[in-house]
């Protein structure tokens, strides 16, 4: 809180309970990796630690030999890549569609498609199950990316930032004969950059990290998804304590480098996109 | 809403269509279509018998809605929904909040490392998590209880207590998802002038006046959009308990979604599992609308 | 691949996009076709695999894959499988399971099979196991490892608590629990009976000849006089604080629990033969032993089961009818139905054998532990076989809860189990009636 008065205590205190909100906030994490170390049984030892007594990666060996986590691993990164790929494109398209090109009930469309935000996704899901059943798609990836492969919010976002394109720029480009599609391509892309990598990152984090659909859709333990090959670990290797948090350190890791590596523009863009109203 | 100062021509027009079509199409196919058909599933008792032989569904009309009504089951999990929401709304924006006025405080140091820190949950795999907060909230071996131990509190059986189960998984939720929420609420403070607070000053205002009579009012939209996003995000509560209590202790724990799913997925009560789905959309959407006519309401 | 970077995706050509997700559509069909896919459930599904390399010795033909499922999802993973068509050739299913896939249509009959086959005869199975997998008449499964529940309890700390001999007798039971309570003084238990799990109440019910059911499985039944007393039985054990009320999801490690004595009677299966020989410490190697379920002394003459019954659990090999390959999958469940195969599972599991002739064997007949288990699995009874068995199961566990927490009356858990019981069975009742619309 901004003080007027100036005192040694005021940024003490401040910065001590930062410091503090940081120490809780990265506490579990900390000590799943910790755990994740550990040699077996310790983690759930009396009382608990918090520092391995020594460090084993035993339980990394375990998960990529005897539980082919490492094919989970390329599972998420088969999915998650393909479903940004598409969405990146049908959500820009769309989305840049909404925010400048002109045609009649534009308004009116977007806004009853911003209603469908409000839907929760579960309701879909059984009759979709059914729907992939028809089409042939159970138990294969094109079945978890084909209803990722475009979104509300997505469209929402590409359209919040697309608004600031200036008119006259296209109107010009329009003027000296060139297509749509390509001042799409050649005007407008570069100019969503930012947005485009908030949406890749976003749709990325999002796909890596679903659980609900991979789990009802992929029937093959070959095709499990990271998140999914994790909760069938807990469903038989609970008391294995040391293994689970390898499992979710290796979950964990790739998102959160990634997140680390793009947090600038990933961050500018949900700040963004959502404050204009 | 900007309103349009030239009309597009047909050609644009054209070109509209080829760019929304492959995004409308996966939506209205792959998303409105099945809400459609779980709205048409929701008034039959397609189960496991219609499964085996289609010609043992029924049309049923609105008798899975009322069957819901009665149930106890249901009821337990659509009182725990509301009172996660209800507890764990207020408590993300609280924390987020907080956590926002320190990270933009001009005090504070290393604004970047602390911002990023407070992000992290928010981008780690939900079952991951809470896989990790399985053990953390383990009654013996467990982080939580020893650090409660440490100052003098008791430990308490954190999931496996029907009194507590909830709050535990509310506790989660608030530490997962407050870094998002605090990303947005630091934008908003940033956006306030800081002319503002200097005219204060001098007016002799101390700083929680400041805080009451500047930031909150400003901090209003932001306020809004954070409350309805987390207010939206958990009536669907489902990877936290599915992973870490089956609903349990006690049906403690049980919400909508999970519900949905062990009546739709488990058991193949398909009928009372879009019953359920479209109840929850219900919530939702009067939710929603309470919750925006009263923060709009309040900034007059 | 590109990850999240605008100017990269671009550079993709949509060439290379087309094959990514051809390759992905094509993945159904993924690797090994023509080899017979086997789903195991559990720890079985891991231990199966090293049955296999014998199996493939005879018949180097043919090729099998193995999936291992979690007991948890498995019954979700089954139905969506059926649902989307994505089933595979064989699987274990629990053979309380079978009416609901038998309803479904799902399984091959395997009735005449059986009657071809040199290898499997009704005869050499423990007779309440077999009738397991018969549904109205069909065989729709070949028994491969059997379940049933029988009493492990410290052998040491009995002795301590003054008792000679492991109980035969629901009394004789009551009365060990409250010594061995009285000596292991507070935050430690008699016996542990997980709240979340049905076996338990239901065995005493069906101990006492409860019917749990109506006849033809149309309604709940579960207000008997006969119910009634097992469930407050079950329901006295927590009250007096002579078992502790927690679910499962709320025992971290039952083995070290089981080691320290917090507990020292526990009724589980014969998984645990081998866990607690692996978990336990080996100064406990001799201080535990097994024992045949105490016995009721009440109940209704001539209702099914009876005195000292334990479940008639056990999984089943089951072919769907969905299978290509059903002749090389039914070598594999023949296969897998020899006695010395049944004995490797044993070792390798620590599943007991369906056949009885596999219990001839030195590894199972001198082992004193498993004793006890053929002993009970000559006095099984099986829970009403319908498709809603399931659901009702996991209801009774559900109901009783609250009566162990002290929140409601046995009285009014049954009757709350009972309506929400005939809740569910409305169905039933109703396909019943058009089944005998239709037969008139």
């Amino acid at each position: 809180m901004r003080r007027g008065v100036k005192r040694l205590a005021a940024p003490f205190a401040v910065n001590a309970l930062l410091v503090l909100g940081a120490a809780l906030t990265l506490a579990p994490l900390v000590w799943m990796v910790s755990a994740s170390v550990m040699p077996t049984g310790e983690a759930s030892s009396f009382p608990p630690g918090f520092i391995p007594s020594r460090i084993t990666f035993e339980h990394y060996r375990d998960l990529f030999q005897r539980l082919s986590l490492g094919r989970a691993f390329g599972s998420s990164l088969l999915l998650a890549s393909s479903v940004t790929f598409c969405s990146v494109i049908l959500n820009s398209m769309a989305g840049y569609a909404f925010a400048k090109l002109r045609f009649p009930g534009r308004e009116r469309l977007f806004r009853l498609l911003l209603l469908g935000m409000v839907i929760p996704v579960q309701i879909a899901m059984l009759p979709l199950f059914l729907l992939m059943r028809s089409l042939g798609l159970v138990n294969t990836y094109l079945g978890v990316v084909l209803p990722s492969a475009a979104g509300i919010f997505g469209i929402f976002l590409v359209r919040q930032f697309a608004r600031s394109i200036p008119d006259e720029l296209l109107d010009a480009a329009r003027v000296d004969g060139a297509s749509e599609w390509l001042i799409y391509r050649r005007l407008v892309l570069p100019l969503l950059k930012p947005v485009l990598v908030t949406l890749g990152v976003f749709m990325f984090l999002g796909t890596w990290n679903d659980f609900l659909w991979p789990l009802v859709v992929l029937t093959d333990d070959t095709k499990y998804t990271l998140p999914v090959a994790l909760a069938n670990l807990v469903g038989e290797h609970a008391q294995d304590t040391e293994l689970m948090m390898a499992g979710s350190v290796l979950t964990v890791l790739p998102v959160l480098l990634l997140f680390l590596g793009l947090q600038r523009a990933y961050i500018e863009g949900i700040t963004a996109g959502g404050l204009k109203e | 809403m900007r309103v349009e100062t030239r009309r597009g021509t047909p050609a644009e027009a054209r070109a509209a269509l080829f760019f929304l079509a492959p995004g409308l199409f996966v939506i209205v196919f792959f998303f409105l279509l099945p809400i459609a058909a779980s709205f048409l599933l929701s008034v039959t008792d397609f189960d496991l018998y219609a499964l085996a032989d289609p010609s043992n569904a029924r049309v049923t009309g609105v008798s899975n809605y009322r069957a819901l009504l009665s149930d106890p089951v249901f009821l337990t999990a659509l009182k725990n929904t509301l009172v996660f929401v209800l507890l764990g709304s207020p408590l993300t924006v609280i924390v987020a909040l907080s956590a926002a006025l320190l990270v933009n405080a001009r005090l504070a140091r290393a604004k970047g490392f602390f911002r990023t820190t407070f992000f992290a949950p928010v981008v780690t795999t939900l079952v991951a998590v809470a896989v990790v907060f399985r053990y953390v909230y383990h009654p013996r071996f467990g982080l939580l209880n020893r650090g409660l131990t440490l100052i003098g509190l008791p430990a308490v059986d954190w999931l496996g207590d029907p009194r507590f189960a909830l709050l535990a998984i509310v506790l989660l939720a608030v530490w997962k998802n407050f870094g998002f929420s605090t990303i947005l609420f630091v934008a908003g403070l940033q956006g306030i002038p800081e002319s503002l607070y200097e005219a204060a000053r001098l007016d002799g205002a101390g700083g929680w006046q400041q805080f009451r009579r500047i930031t909150l009012p400003l901090l209003a939209p932001t306020m809004l959009l954070v409350g309805l996003t987390r207010t939206i995000d958990y009536f669907q509560l489902f990877a936290e308990p599915y992973v870490m209590t089956s609903g349990g202790p006690l049906n403690s724990t049980l919400t909508m979604a999970l519900l949905m799913y062990k009546e739709g997925f488990r058991f193949w009560n398909m009928g009372r599992g879009a019953a359920i789905a479209f109840v929850l959309f219900g919530v939702i959407l009067v939710a929603t609308l309470i919750q925006f006519r009263l923060q709009k309401g309040g900034e007059t | 691949m590109a990850r999240g970077r605008g100017t990269l995706r671009r550079a993709l050509s949509p060439g290379v996009l087309a094959v990514l997700l051809a390759a992905a559509a094509c993945a159904r069909g993924g690797p090994g076709r023509g080899a017979v896919r086997l789903w195991g459930l559990g720890r079985e599904g891991e231990v199966v695999k090293e049955l296999l390399p014998a199996f493939h010795e005879r018949y180097p033909g043919i090729n099998v894959e193995v999936q291992q499922i979690p007991w948890t999802a498995a019954h979700e993973k089954l139905l969506t499988a059926f649902v989307g068509e994505s089933l595979p050739d064989v699987a274990q299913i629990g053979n309380t399971w079978l009416p609901e896939f038998r309803t479904l249509g799902a399984l091959e009959d395997l009735g005449p099979r059986v009657a071809r086959s040199s290898v499997i005869a009704p005869g050499s199975y423990f007779p309440g196991i077999w009738d397991t997998n018969l549904v109205e008449g069909v065989l729709c499964g070949v028994p491969w490892y059997v379940d049933t529940r029988v009493l492990f309890y410290r052998k040491d700390l009995l002795a301590a608590a003054g008792v000679a001999a492991p109980p035969r007798t629901w009394t004789e039971w009551h009365d060990a629990l409250r010594r061995l309570k009285a000596r292991a003084g507070p935050g430690r238990w008699a016996i542990l009976l997980p709240t979340d799990e049905w076996a338990q109440p239901v065995i005493l019910g069906l101990q006492n000849r409860a019917s749990l059911l109506t006849a033809d499985g149309g309604d709940a039944a579960f207000r008997s006089r006969a119910f009634r007393e097992a469930a407050t039985f079950y329901v006295d054990l927590f009250r007096e604080g002579l078992a502790p009320a927690v679910a499962n999801t709320q025992i971290a490690n039952v083995y070290q629990q089981f080691a320290a004595g917090d507990f020292a009677m526990y009724i589980t299966g014969p998984w645990n033969l081998g866990e607690f020989r692996r978990r336990l410490p080996a100064s406990l190697k001799d201080a535990w032993a097994t024992a045949p379920l105490p016995a009721a002394e009440g109940g209704e003459p001539g209702e099914p089961g009876g005195p000292g019954v334990s479940l008639a659990g056990g999984s089943s090999l089951v072919l769907f009818r969905s299978s290509k390959r059903s002749d090389d999958a039914w070598k594999l469940i023949e296969f897998l139905s020899e006695p010395a195969q049944q004995v490797r599972f044993y070792a390798l599991a620590g599943d007991l054998p369906a056949r009885r002739d596999a219990w001839r064997d030195p590894l199972l007949a001198t082992d004193a532990a498993a004793r006890a288990f053929e002993e009970q699995l000559e006095n099984v009874a099986a829970p009403p076989r319908i498709p809603e068995w399931e659901q009702i199961a996991q209801k009774v566990a559900e109901h009783l809860e609250p009566a162990i927490r002290g929140v409601a009356t046995v009285d009014e858990a049954l009757e709350a189990l009972d309506k929400d019981v005939s809740a569910l069975l409305t169905k039933r009742r109703w396909v019943l009636a058009q089944k005998a619309a239709h037969a008139r």
